[in-house]
């Protein structure tokens, strides 16, 4: 069953068309990848989809209701959470106050919230740096703190903007091993992701974008072996005569 | 830990210091006590609004004067205590914080957008009340003398300098109590990164408008407190820009979004201050001089204002 439908969503800035008229449908329960070159409006997509743009045109469906018009913190309200492409902290606050604004999302009382805020600096992996102002980690832990942030707001959906984005080798092989536990937990999962491989072991679907259009969709595989895809990521092919 | 622990040390010996003072000092000594005071409330209140949650305001004499004028239109016209005149000034400077809050965010201002509006506002309330005959225009009130303490007016200063130090005790107390709760760790958030705070649930137009609603109501209390102590108000001095800097400075100085921050810097400026007057006697405006020096030395070499340093160095955090 789909949680999360896209249907026909635009979005220009100016005229400068962005998205045009993009589709996806994301299942329970399943992590769906979401890939694409640079500037190809991936992002753009997203922050339709999270609240924080207004598509021009088009739906956005969650929890069979149209969403398209509500803002960030109602989506929130509503169990979508998402991460930023680039890690936004707070950076005065403690890694713990950090998460707890998240907590506060669910909570009921301030002790329920600083809970909520220890699970999943717990399921992270930041526990030990709690007490750490939030500017004084290093990128790896950013992208974690941002990760426990919107896990803490219990989501149902979580949409994810290049989580492995700066990440050593060893970073990364810990990050697919976490979006892999949080999904186990039964948290869907949207993700944009460049790097190739990661995407491919982790999607159960794959949408693939390209100047704001989607062209092409499937499992792995599919995707994988789609000369168009091939064509966007390494450009024609060599004619040799 | 050890952070909190120094801020409570510090909070203390400045409460103990404020409680022996008027004891120890002549009706001068005390009238500068009093201004000390003053300047810390002010502080206190653009300290919510600006230092927490992040959104400047350069207009804050116009919740001081709305404060100011409310009670003692209401004590003047209509005999009405000026303490209650002292709660509707605080509720009506708050409704207006709301006003030009949400006008603001309706259109997206911030920042430096943001502290012109809050300009603005000011500047037209003080040319609104400069020319409105019901509103005593260009006279001003004078607020007649009597000793009735249900008139908030003493014959003795003393009780007057009581009164302000409550005032600012409960203010302190009250960002005290918010800063470790879910308001003010979420002002905190929505001043490190809006979208991000509004991302993760956070109601940041909801929040703004009630930080600027208890800033204005807060600056309202030093108009009214104002008005009662000195006696006389006029527009041009409750809405000029002098009392929006004066809200600013100690923040500046002290550390804004720091519980101590504008109680330390109050106390640094205000003798500062009349010490400046006393030297260079029949010059005008050499206070003004005094902070804008002031300002520009902190903003360019320490931008967490002296106390605001300290913490964040007991933090850890980098400099």
């Amino acid at each position: 069953m789909e949680t999360l439908k896209v249907i026909d969503v635009c979005k220009s800035f100016q005229g400068n068309v962005a998205v045009d008229h993009a589709s996806l449908d994301v299942k329970e329960g399943e992590i769906t990848g979401l890939i694409g070159a640079n500037g190809a409006g991936k992002t753009t997509l997203f922050n339709c989809i999270s609240g924080y743009y207004h598509a021009t045109s088009g739906k956005v469906i969650y929890k069979d209701q149209e969403v398209q018009h509500k803002t960030a913190e109602k989506l929130c309200h509503m169990g979508m959470a998402r991460t930023f492409q680039i890690a936004k902290p707070f950076g005065m606050l403690s890694v713990l106050d950090n998460v707890a604004v998240g907590g506060y999302n669910k909570a009921n009382s301030r002790t329920q919230a600083y809970e909520f805020a220890e699970q999943s600096l717990d399921l992270v992996g930041l526990i030990d740096k709690k007490e750490n102002l939030a500017q004084l980690l290093n990128t790896g832990e950013q992208r974690k703190l941002e990760l426990a942030r919107a896990l803490a707001t219990q989501p149902e959906v979580l949409l994810l903007d290049e989580v492995m984005a700066g990440l050593t080798p060893t970073e990364s092989r810990e990050m697919v091993e976490l979006i892999d536990k949080i999904n186990k937990t039964g948290i869907t999962i949207l993700m944009i992701e460049h790097i190739m491989p990661v995407i491919m072991k982790l999607s159960h679907y794959i949408y693939v974008m390209e100047r704001g259009k989607m062209i092409a969709e499937g499992i792995p595989v599919e995707v994988a072996n789609n000369p168009k895809v091939i064509e966007s990521y390494l450009g024609k092919g060599l004619e040799v005569e | 830990m050890k952070t909190k622990k120094v801020e409570q040390g510090t909070l203390l010996v400045l409460l103990l210091m404020a409680v022996i003072y008027p004891f120890l000092s002549d009706r001068y000594m005390l009238s500068v006590g009093i201004s000390v005071l003053l300047m810390a409330l002010l502080g206190q209140s653009w300290n919510i609004m600006s230092g927490y949650a992040g959104q400047f305001s350069f207009g804050h004499a116009a919740f001081f004067g709305l404060g100011a004028y409310a009670s003692s239109i209401l004590y003047v016209d209509h005999g009405v205590s000026p303490w209650i005149g002292m709660i509707a000034g605080m509720a009506v400077a708050a409704l207006v914080g709301v006003l030009i809050g949400f006008l603001s965010f309706r259109y997206k201002l911030r920042g430096d957008f943001f502290a012109l509006v809050t300009l603005a506002f000011a500047e037209i309330l003080r040319v609104l009340f400069n020319n409105t005959k019901a509103l005593k225009a260009a006279t001003g009130i004078l607020i007649p003398y009597k000793d009735v303490w249900s008139e908030f007016q003493f014959a003795n200063d003393r009780i007057f300098y009581f009164i302000l130090l409550a005032m600012v005790i409960a203010a302190t107390i009250f960002i005290g109590l918010m800063s470790r709760r879910k308001f003010g760790v979420c002002l905190i958030a929505i001043k490190e990164n809006q979208e991000a705070a509004g991302s993760l649930g956070v109601p940041v137009l909801k929040y703004k408008l009630l930080a600027m609603a208890i800033s204005a109501a807060i600056a309202a209390m030093a108009g009214t407190f104002y008005a009662q102590y000195y006696g006389f108000i006029d527009p041009t001095v409750v809405f000029s820009a002098a009392i929006s800097v004066e809200a600013i400075v100690p923040c500046i100085i002290g550390g804004a979004g720091t519980l101590g921050g504008p109680l330390l810097g109050a106390l640094i400026i205000v003798p500062l201050k009349e010490l400046s007057n006393n030297l260079f006697e029949g010059v005008n405006g050499v206070n003004m001089i005094i902070y804008g020096v002031l300002i520009v030395l902190f903003v360019v070499f320490c931008r967490d204002g002296i106390y605001g340093t300290v913490i964040r160095r007991l933090k850890g955090a980098r400099s």
